[in-house]
């Protein structure tokens, strides 16, 4: 049986995601299209909040990747501290963006559709202000790999501030609830089948979501590779220079 | 360890240094609230607990670049680090220095600053507790961040970008217990969520500073 480490070595996983980048970039294509599609035209407006209601199909698999992108990062920052695998920090590197780019959708379709369901864009609500402050966290860890300019350290001190920022953006969260009441409606997932969103709009989303985690997957293999890459090219040069 | 504190103090005092900067800044950004908002006491008094929390949040985090970046220029740091001394302990002294000569000033200094913005009479204590219980808080926070940044030239910006994120929860708890103080409304639910922020960041945070300051020294 093979161990997951193996993908460790940045060959390894280059072959490998050389191999899968194809099909999961169609298949998040194909699941996005099919999700958005049905999700736009294909579902009843809602009796109250008419066609604004289908922005849920970008908001709700952004917001979900937003945090999750934030947590994969805090799974391989502790595998670089644990064992120290370059392609571990350098996924966590390639997350980050990505990451921040999914928060500011969810923030951005939130406001589209807060301007005439909430009659404004923008509230000191809990959901919003923590997803703002995750912004923020998002912006200071891709500012510290920016700012230092050798890789191991970078490495090493993004991963303890990957693990701090955890901690501090939890306790932010639970700091904002406490501190204002909230406006925004509950989850509109759940596994609890009650409080659910109506079926009509739950299976396009859950197209949408599926589309999402593939597009982010893709996304965060991709620019890994090229991280990897750009990695070797400097390295070559560095040895070229010293002839 | 007592040798390191007051070596840090006496700098801070001596050496035209954030002692007196902190407390100056404060008072600056007391003085510009009025200008920004208009003189109406009712107003001030109204925002005035959040104004000084984020006037002594601010005035912190002015000083906290300096925490290791004269000892790094100048090397003393490096013979810190190699001294018997464990990282931990040179961190959490760095902290405590920081909070004493900023810090304590800040809190000393609120009730005066607090007259200035008309903050109600019932509204002094919860200020001084918050603030008292608080600032630790924002100088272990800091100090981690200081240690971050410690090697990079341009450090100063990128520190407050990563420090404030981390504040946050400090400053909300904090102003709440000053802001239902100055109501006079029951302040034990944040001050005990205020204190438990203060004294975990205490506990945990000298560890991963002490992490980040060995990288940075390697």
């Amino acid at each position: 049986m093979a161990s997951i480490w193996e993908y460790a070595n940045p060959k390894k996983f280059i072959q490998t995601t050389d191999r899968l980048l194809p099909w999961l970039s169609v298949l998040s294509a194909i699941t996005l299209v099919i999700g958005l599609i049905w999700g736009f035209f294909f579902t009843p407006d809602d009796f109250r909040q008419g066609s604004t209601v289908k922005i849920i199909y970008l908001h709700v698999p952004a917001a979900l990747m937003a945090i999750n992108a934030w947590l994969m990062m805090l799974v391989a920052s502790l595998i670089w501290i644990v064992r120290r695998h370059h392609v571990s920090a350098l996924a966590a590197r390639a997350a980050a963006p990505v990451g921040a780019v999914m928060t500011v959708i969810a923030l951005a379709t939130g406001a589209i559709w807060g301007q005439p369901m909430w009659g404004t864009w923008w509230a000191w609500d809990p959901r919003l202000t923590s997803f703002l402050i995750l912004f923020l966290f998002y912006l200071g860890y891709m500012a510290l790999w920016a700012a230092i300019e050798n890789d191991d350290t970078a490495a090493d001190l993004t991963s303890v501030l990957c693990l701090v920022g955890s901690v501090f953006a939890l306790l932010s969260r639970y700091a904002v609830n406490f501190w204002n009441q909230g406006l925004h409606q509950g989850a509109s997932l759940s596994l609890d089948k009650e409080k659910n969103v109506a079926d009509v709009f739950y299976h396009p989303l859950l197209f949408c979501i599926a589309g999402f985690v593939l597009l982010f997957i893709a996304l965060v293999f991709l620019r890994t590779q090229t991280e990897i890459r750009a990695r070797r090219m400097r390295a070559l040069l560095a040895r070229e220079r010293l002839g | 360890m007592r040798a390191l504190l007051i070596r840090d103090i006496r700098l801070a005092v001596r050496a035209g240094g954030g002692f007196g900067l902190g407390l100056a800044f404060f008072l600056i950004v007391v003085v510009l609230v009025p200008f920004g908002v208009g003189p109406d006491s009712g107003l001030l008094a109204r925002i005035a607990p959040g104004i000084l929390w984020l006037g002594a949040l601010l005035s912190c985090l002015l000083s906290l670049d300096r925490i290791f970046a004269l000892d790094w220029e100048d090397g003393s740091l490096d013979l810190l680090a190699t001294a018997p001394l464990p990282m931990e302990a040179l961190v959490s002294v760095k902290a405590l220095a920081h909070w004493l000569a900023t810090g304590v000033p800040l809190v000393l200094a609120s009730p005066l600053f607090a007259l200035l913005l008309s903050l109600p009479p019932e509204g002094y204590l919860p200020l001084l507790v918050s603030l008292a219980l608080g600032t630790p808080a924002l100088s272990v926070i800091g100090t981690f961040g200081a240690a971050l940044t410690v090697g990079l030239k341009r450090g100063g910006l990128l520190l407050s970008l990563l420090v404030l994120p981390l504040y946050v929860p400090t400053l909300i708890f904090g102003a709440e217990v000053a802001r239902r103080g100055a109501e006079g409304l029951e302040t034990a639910v944040p001050l005990a969520m205020l204190a438990g922020i203060t004294f975990g960041a205490i506990a945990l945070l000298p560890f991963a500073s002490a992490a980040v300051l060995r990288v940075n020294l390697r």
